[in-house]
């Protein structure tokens, strides 16, 4: 069966991001007053032939961690689906 | 003494480190494909910079698995010395065999401009043609230079005496001025707690000839060269 796996790579908590302040800062200079935050991060769209969902998770998940996402700097939310 | 340089797709420093480290006298420099798996018995293997991959999902992440890699990883875990400079820190972060990551320059900015190191350690074979308080005058050229690892890292590196270099004024000073990219405590190069793979933004081997306005990287590769005799 084929599955689609959004894994999602965003800055851990306490890690600068600096182009996420910049963005905000221009947010804020268009007038976006309501938006008091930014954090940039990926988003890869895999597509995985797996036997069940909780498969296609697993190998989404090892692919998170040993490439697509940094542990040191970064953590990483899967969303699988049919 | 035998000096192997890598070259992956998109190294762009290669050729300054062969020509570099061919002015040493003794010196047999061969270059090192990444897809081969053969280090050819070479004493140093060094990681040249530029920007393997394209610098696609992170700086160093997709060089890291190449089969190359393998070897060296292998090889500077047996006591080998591995030299990172710029993309090849970055390579050796991204490996594990040096802590930490690299974030994008505080400024956002791609900081091309010569900087002041400070040697911070000299009590290293490696390091031990240099002087502790020696100020090196060496160019760095890169878009992702800041040094970032979690408090316990940057205190155990800094209590071990594993920052080899840091980014200092003309009176050798730390400040938030002499630093290109916003590093941690202006951290510019970083040792292995066996002291045999270090990793480095600056690029010495852009400092060896007069010609190029500074001989400093030299005597860094002078000191390597002779550890490794």
């Amino acid at each position: 069966m084929k599955f689609r796996a959004d894994v999602q790579v965003i800055l851990k908590e306490g890690v600068l991001d600096p182009q996420g302040q910049t963005i905000g800062r221009a947010l804020s200079d268009l007038g976006f007053d309501s938006i008091i935050g930014v954090s940039t991060g990926k988003l890869f769209k895999l597509e995985i032939i797996a036997e069940s969902e909780a498969q296609a998770r697993e190998i989404a998940s090892r692919a998170a961690s040993k490439l697509l996402a940094n542990p040191v700097i970064e953590r990483f939310d899967i969303e699988v689906a049919r | 003494m035998k000096v192997g340089i890598v070259i992956f797709p998109g190294s762009n420093c290669d050729y300054d480190a062969y020509q570099a480290l061919k002015l040493i006298e003794g010196n047999d420099v061969v270059y090192l494909w990444h897809k081969s798996d053969d280090l050819e018995g070479c004493d140093i293997v060094i990681l040249p910079g530029g920007f393997s991959y394209g610098d696609y999902l992170r700086s160093g992440s997709i060089a890291r698995f190449s089969p190359i890699m393998k070897k060296i990883i292998d090889f500077a875990r047996g006591g080998g010395f591995v030299i990172g400079i710029c993309n090849g820190f970055q390579i050796l972060l991204e490996s594990g065999l040096l802590p930490g990551a690299m974030m994008k320059n505080s400024s956002l900015r791609f900081a091309c401009r010569e900087v002041i190191l400070r040697v911070e350690k000299n009590d290293i074979p490696i390091l031990s043609g240099l002087k502790k308080g020696d100020l090196l005058r060496m160019p760095v050229a890169h878009g992702e230079g800041n040094y970032y690892a979690d408090p316990a890292t940057i205190s155990e590196l800094e209590s071990r005496s594993r920052v080899v270099f840091r980014y200092v004024d003309n009176n050798g000073v730390v400040t938030a001025d002499a630093n290109p990219n916003g590093s941690i405590n202006g951290i510019a190069g970083i040792i292995n707690e066996q002291g045999n793979v270090m990793g480095m933004m600056p690029h010495p081997e852009r400092a060896c000839e007069n010609i190029l306005g500074s001989v400093d990287g030299l005597k860094l590769f002078e000191s390597l060269c002779a550890a490794a005799r």
